[in-house]
């Protein structure tokens, strides 16, 4: 039916082959017959080839050959999804003579310009590195290249080929690490966990560790009391200040704890375990006790991890204790882990609940489980002091109980139970002989005799008389029964030669003819060591103390002890043995490395809604050229490394009712204004893909435009006009006095009506504000007529913080949230001072007030105009005159307290400059610093 | 990352095989039919197993078993969660996922499995686009591909991949334009034999069947949004639209996806909707037991509480109950000594119960275990936690969207009532 020249009964044909091949049939006899088929023009017919051919061309390696020019002409097909699919099978054959040419393919791929064929080039790099390795360093190449890509579509996929071709090389991600975490939130869910557990591992080499001044990771005091001293302590050290690039992935990873891919919210969870500061790693535990609520085997790997964090930071699951309670409904394997991580949680207080919990665990019908919850009751009773009596008593009442299986677990955890301390409990001991005549579990049984034996002091009466009873059944017992039997005998001969001393002959008697070895030796030495002859040397003189040496009682511990050496959540973790291909989780450094690596050239860092920028193509866009230019610079911020919180918040804050705001969101948002214009003259889809492809090639010139240094004052997105129904708002920090109030940074605003009708009555409304702060508002604007803009100045007093300013923006129609938050740069006014007035200050604010940075200055920032132009563009300073040329001196006051900021730009050698900022609020200096340096840096 | 995909089904035959690299042999599924039969239970069969050259990452849906076969180190739940999430395409795709439709349908699941992972990574994922990439199989379409010979694979090129919205498809056109979302909260309980609550929590999920033409962009507020104490979105919420506003702004997919599911904080006291009278008692010495169960609605704001049905496993020694249902059928299963109580709808007049005897094995001792009783319910047109829609708007098209909520209460795993004696403290 290949053969025919119908595509309906060619298709058949493959149908069947493809159901013999799911069966797991062979059907390699047919490989000539299919291959012909590869260029047929029925996708169907043509998807189901290649299903064929990927599974069986290693076999036939020649024939397979045949296909191969049918890709590669794919790969120059003009439609970038053909492009792809040709890549993607033509890598997926594993023949090894097509190396040098799928080398090729995956080369030009990487540099497509669609993102999907790029992506695809990514999923090849790791089907070409198993094939062969030798072709390792090349294709590292294209990862690096791959790596600076700024779409989440190849992110994902990029990281994936990372870790499995050159894991090692986290060199390669220190220039991408910001963008990685920026783009985070938008990559699909499967590339979102491959990245976080790959950043997990470069966050452990390249940042400190948060708890490093709680000593030792604060291992098992987790309570309030603890803490609070410890912040106590960490006031007086408080060398640590957490690296903005740690915070930032921190910040960027948790709102995945939100997502309803299990497997992401488990490596968020084991990213915060891994690197959050003590006090912040809670948010995880309400995360991962919702996915107790998903399938069983979620369950199960879930319950794995908690197990391990419960050992480590008990406080935390704490709260959610009863969530750990046992249904009826669960499989055994789950019960049981439940059962250790409650048994990992009870302390003092809560105990009385959870031993009254299992005490329901043991009325159960599965009897594993039962046996598992006694052991736990045991567990419990030695951690916890005060219930030992209590829970001993329970497991006496246990020993009552019909079922064996139970009376012998409990005996077993007794007997442990007892040895912390014998003297008060013979009764107990007593009680247990008389269990000997009932109970047959050999492990019970044994555990009985070595207590009678251990304790035989206590039990006088009654030990001999049960190793009478012993000796008489010794040839029915099992070997560990009888080992028992042996030393209970040896031990009554040490104490109570008298009463024993035939008794134990006739044991060591019948063990000497013992069918198992060991009982024999057992017995022989035994007999030599206790039984004073001629010939026994000294050693039989020391036989009470060493048969009667005090034992250490046994620790009962979690099997889940050792276990965070791994990486949570990893298959290693799991199986508590290293996986192949386990990646170790390196320890924190001493030091930390150099965090500039991480920074960016500006030009590089374009993306996202910079890519929006082919400004020139909307004709409608109200701009200058200036303001798109700006905006750029400003919504890149956050990739430029800025890392400063107050920065980067600001530009999220920048449009907060286009929620997402992320740069895909935005870019989503232009699309579709896109395909609006365009849709007359083109048809959709075409259209679609012409869009990325001008975008990507739209993408050096908008880089270029970004160099140009802005002096310009940077303006800010309040309101995008697809939120905003058509208006948009923009606002910028005029610097210049806010006349009604002195104490208010004036904040001018923007508003374009793109609607198509007028907007009318424009005013603020609902203002929210952290208090001491205010906010003089603008007149409102009666009638905005359609494409028309205007400005107007509002001022806000933010009480010398980087507090945002919510309030609502309403039109006669419609409500919108927005929010300004300032830059710590803009909380100042300039101030004019002599060099020594300048002198005199400083000297004024040493100690806690200073702050000084060492940093390297950008190359392309070396003089001093740029210094000054760099400075003065960050933040609202004036610059001071200064007699020597090494040093650029700024004084400035802040805006409602009137605080002197003063800041000192020493050059040196080769581009190196420190960086002093002078000012007695500590966290404006602070947060100024770190402006400060991302400007010269960049 | 992912190996080979093994399809067993519950007597122990693999009855589909997928490989995404080279292929490995069946027989390491030896492994897992070892593990199995020592397993007691279906569900009891570990989730991983790791054997000399693999490891196997296995999940149970629908008596089918998912064998993964891994050969390196990846996040277990990674695997999980993708088995899991290719089982409910294939529900999605056939209905049913059984092994019938599977071996009905085997094309379009090799099709499916190969646009899903490449090279044992997860590709497509998303519904949407893989209705765009293979058309599901409708009565309709198998007869019309039977006779004109076209095929189920789409003809168009799938551009949903592409777009920055990947969970919806492009071009969609409905002439009704509709929206409809269902409120389905569930009650997970353990109560004593006091009846004092032990544990209650409601989780609850906003599932949605959205039929709407264009890009469309919907917000759905809430009236009580402070409920939701824990939330998990869909992609497609925007989070930080939420974290400001608590209103849900997504672009949907096209069909039915789960919005959000959402856990309401244990804090709120949960109102349990019945409320179990019971009285099960076994003399020692005779071989009678006596059964004695009440049920009565509590709480239930005038709703109906509907499709009661109850369960209790009792102790092995029962041989066989004889027992008399105010309402409804009960059926008691002598081998897995389960019984099983469909009471239907409670009418708050005349309570339903079931009375009667129970039978013991001769000479055997009084059992120890106390029996677990699991309610199942059903309350319609309620949401028992209170939480309330306020609107649901769109913006981004022109027409008018038909707009419906449905709220729903059921019980979850177990509205369970331990029955235990106290044995210390």
């Amino acid at each position: 039916m290949l053969d025919s020249n119908k595509d309906a009964l060619k298709l058949e044909a493959m149908k069947r082959i493809v159901a013999m091949i799911a069966r797991g049939k062979n059907a390699s006899d047919l490989f000539p017959a299919v291959v012909k088929n590869v260029a047929c023009k029925n996708i169907e017919v043509k998807k189901l080839v290649y299903v064929y051919l990927v599974r069986y061309a290693e076999e036939q390696q020649d024939l397979a050959l045949l296909s191969i020019s049918t890709f590669q002409r794919g790969l120059k097909d003009p439609n970038q999804l053909i492009r792809a699919s040709a890549l993607r099978v033509l890598s997926s054959i594993r023949v090894t003579i097509i190396v040098p040419i799928m080398m090729l393919a995956i080369k030009e791929a990487a540099s497509d310009m669609s993102p999907y064929v790029r992506k695809t080039a990514a999923h090849a790099i790791p089907k070409l590195y198993s094939l062969d390795p030798e072709q390792k360093d090349q294709l590292i190449e294209v990862i690096e290249k791959l790596l600076a890509d700024k779409t989440t579509l190849v992110a994902g996929s990029v990281v994936m080929a990372f870790e499995e071709v050159c894991p090692e090389r986290i060199d390669l991600i220190h220039k991408n690490y910001r963008k990685l975490c920026n783009l985070l939130i938008d990559v699909e869910e499967w590339g979102q966990v491959v990245i976080i557990n790959m950043l997990t591992r470069y966050a452990r080499t390249q940042f400190l560790n948060p708890n490093i001044n709680e000593g030792g990771g604060g291992d098992k005091t987790f309570y309030c009391s603890d803490e609070d001293e410890d912040e106590d302590e960490e006031k007086e050290k408080k060398p640590y200040v957490m690296d903005p690039d740690h915070r930032l992935l921190l910040r960027n990873t948790k709102p995945l704890l939100q997502s309803r891919n299990a497997a992401v919210v488990m490596a968020v969870a084991q990213l915060y375990f891994h690197l959050a500061p003590k006090a912040e790693v809670g948010v995880i535990a309400k995360a991962l006790v919702r996915l107790l609520r998903s399938h069983s085997e979620v369950q199960f790997v879930v319950l794995q991890n908690v197990a391990t964090m419960t050992i480590k930071r008990r406080g935390m699951f704490e709260p959610y204790l009863k969530s750990f309670y046992i249904r009826s409904t669960d499989p055994t394997q789950i019960k049981i882990l439940k059962l250790e991580v409650l048994t990992n949680l009870a302390n003092e207080t809560n105990i009385s609940t959870i031993l009254r919990e299992f005490q329901t665990y043991i009325k159960s019908m599965d009897k594993d489980f039962v046996a598992a919850t006694i052991q736990a009751i045991g567990r419990c009773a030695t951690n916890i002091g005060e219930v030992r009596d209590t829970c001993l008593n329970g497991l006496v009442q246990l020993l009552s109980n019909r079922d064996e299986l139970v009376v012998a677990e409990s005996v077993v955890v007794i007997k442990k139970l007892l040895q912390m301390q014998p003297e008060k409990h013979s009764d107990i001991i007593k009680h247990m002989a008389k269990l000997t005549d009932n109970i047959q579990v050999p492990m019970a049984r044994a555990s009985i005799l070595w207590l009678i034996g251990e304790y035989c002091e206590h039990v006088p009466k009654i030990a001999p008389d049960v190793l009478r009873k012993m000796a008489k059944s010794f040839t029915n017992e099992e070997d560990i029964v009888k080992l028992q039997i042996i030393n209970l005998a040896a031990k009554l001969y040490l104490t109570n030669s008298k009463q024993t001393k035939l008794l134990t002959q006739y044991v060591l008697n019948l063990a000497k003819y013992d069918q198992n070895y060991d009982i024999r030796d057992r017995a022989r030495f035994i007999r030599q060591l206790i039984v004073p002859t001629e010939k026994s040397g000294a050693l039989s003189k020391y036989a009470k103390k060493l048969f009667l040496a005090l034992k250490p009682a046994p620790v009962l511990e979690s099997p889940f002890k050792d276990r965070d050496h791994f990486q949570l959540g990893s298959l290693s973790h799991l199986l508590n043995a290293k996986a192949g291909g386990y990646q170790e989780l390196p320890d924190w450094p001493e030091s930390a490395p150099d965090p500039s690596v991480r920074n960016v050239e500006v030009k590089e860092s374009v993306c996202g809604p910079a890519r929006v920028c082919p400004v020139n193509t909307f004709p409608t866009n109200r701009h200058s050229s200036a303001p798109p230019l700006i905006l750029i610079s400003a919504s890149s911020e956050p990739d430029t490394g800025s890392g400063s919180e107050s920065v980067s918040v600001s530009v999220e804050s920048g449009s907060p009712s286009d929620s997402e705001e992320s740069e895909e969101s935005s870019e989503s948002d232009e699309d579709e204004e896109e395909e609006e214009k365009e849709k007359k003259k083109k048809k959709k889809e075409i259209k679609q893909m012409q869009a990325s492809e001008s975008r990507a090639r739209s993408k050096p010139d908008v880089s270029f435009q970004t160099i140009a240094p802005s002096s310009a004052l940077k303006n800010y997105e309040l309101l995008h006009r697809i939120t905003g129904e058509g208006l948009s708002v923009e606002y910028c920090f005029s610097r210049q006095a806010f006349s009604p109030d002195a104490n208010m940074v004036a904040v001018q605003m923007h508003f374009t009506n793109n609607a198509t009708s007028d907007t009318k009555n424009l005013h603020i409304e609902d203002v929210k504000l952290q208090s001491g702060m205010r906010v003089k508002e603008f007149a409102e604007i009666e009638l905005l007529p359609a494409g028309e803009a205007t400005t107007a100045v509002m001022g806000v007093d933010f009480c010398d913080s980087t507090q945002a300013a919510n309030f609502q923006l309403c039109t006669h129609t419609r409500k919108f949230f927005v929010s300004i938050q300032p830059p710590v740069g803009e909380l100042m006014r300039p101030v004019f001072l002599t060099e020594n007035e300048f002198k005199k200050e400083q000297s004024q604010l040493m100690g806690m007030n200073e702050i000084s940075e060492n940093l390297t200055l950008d190359a392309k920032c070396r003089n001093e105009h740029a210094i000054v132009q760099r400075v003065t563009t960050a933040a609202n300073l004036s610059r001071v005159p200064c007699g020597s040329d090494k040093e650029c001196r700024f004084a400035g006051k802040t805006v409602t307290s009137g605080s002197l900021v003063l800041a000192t730009v020493a050059t040196k050698d080769e581009g190196a400059a420190q960086l002093t900022v002078n000012c007695e609020k500590m966290v404006i200096g602070t947060m100024l610093v770190k402006d400060l340096l991302l400007a010269l840096t960049q | 990352m992912i190996h080979s995909l093994f399809l067993v089904n519950a007597s122990g035959d693999i009855f589909l095989e997928k490989h995404w690299k080279s292929v490995v042999s069946r027989s390491v599924c030896d492994y897992f039919f070892e593990a199995q039969e020592r397993a007691t239970e279906p569900e009891n069969v570990p989730p991983v197993i790791s054997t000399p050259h693999h490891y196997l990452i296995s999940v149970l849906r629908h008596r089918i078993y998912f064998v993964a076969v891994i050969q390196s180190e990846v996040p277990p739940l990674f695997v999980i969660e993708f088995l899991h999430r290719v089982v409910d395409t294939f529900q999605d795709y056939f209905g049913v996922c059984t092994e019938a439709a599977i071996k009905d349908n085997v094309v379009v699941v090799y099709e499916l499995l190969e646009e899903m992972l490449d090279n044992g990574f997860p590709l497509a994922t998303e519904s949407n686009i893989l209705k765009e990439l293979i058309k599901p199989p409708t009565i309709l379409r198998t007869m019309v591909n039977t006779i004109t010979g076209s095929t189920n694979v789409g003809e168009q090129l799938p551009t949903g991949q592409l777009s920055v919205v990947p969970w919806r498809r492009t071009g969609v056109k409905y002439t009704n334009n509709e929206a409809y979302f269902d409120v389905v909260e569930e009650i997970d309980a353990i109560i004593d034999k006091s009846g004092s609550t032990i544990t209650a929590e409601i989780q609850g999920v906003i599932d949605a069947c959205v039929k709407l033409t264009g890009m469309p962009d919907l917000t759905l507020s809430f009236m009580n949004p402070r409920l939701l104490d824990d939330v998990s979105f869909h992609p497609c919420v925007r989070f930080k639209r939420w974290e400001a506003e608590r209103i849900l702004s997504f672009i949907p997919p096209d069909g039915n996806f789960r919005l959000l599911s959402y856990h309401v904080s244990s804090q709120n006291l949960v109102a349990i909707p019945v409320y179990v009278k019971h009285n099960i008692t076994f003399r020692e010495g005779s071989s009678q037991g006596r059964f004695d169960l009440t049920l009565g609605p509590k709480q239930t704001m005038g709703k109906a509480v509907e499709a009661v049905l109850v369960s209790s496993q009792l102790p092995r020694g029962v041989l066989n109950a004889n027992l008399n249902p105010s309402q409804g059928t009960y059926t008691f299963d002598p081998v897995t000594k389960l019984l099983t109580w469909d009471v239907g709808k409670i009418n708050p007049q005349k309570l339903p119960s079931l009375k009667g005897t129970m039978s013991l094995q001769a000479g055997a001792s009084k059992p120890d275990e106390n029996p677990t009783i699991n309610i199942q319910l059903k309350i319609q047109q309620m949401a028992i936690s209170g939480l309330k829609v306020n609107r649901l708007d769109m913006y981004g098209e022109k027409y008018k969207p038909f707009k419906g909520i449905k709220y729903m209460t059921k019980a979850g795993k177990s509205v369970s009532s331990y029955l235990f004696e106290f044995l210390f403290i």
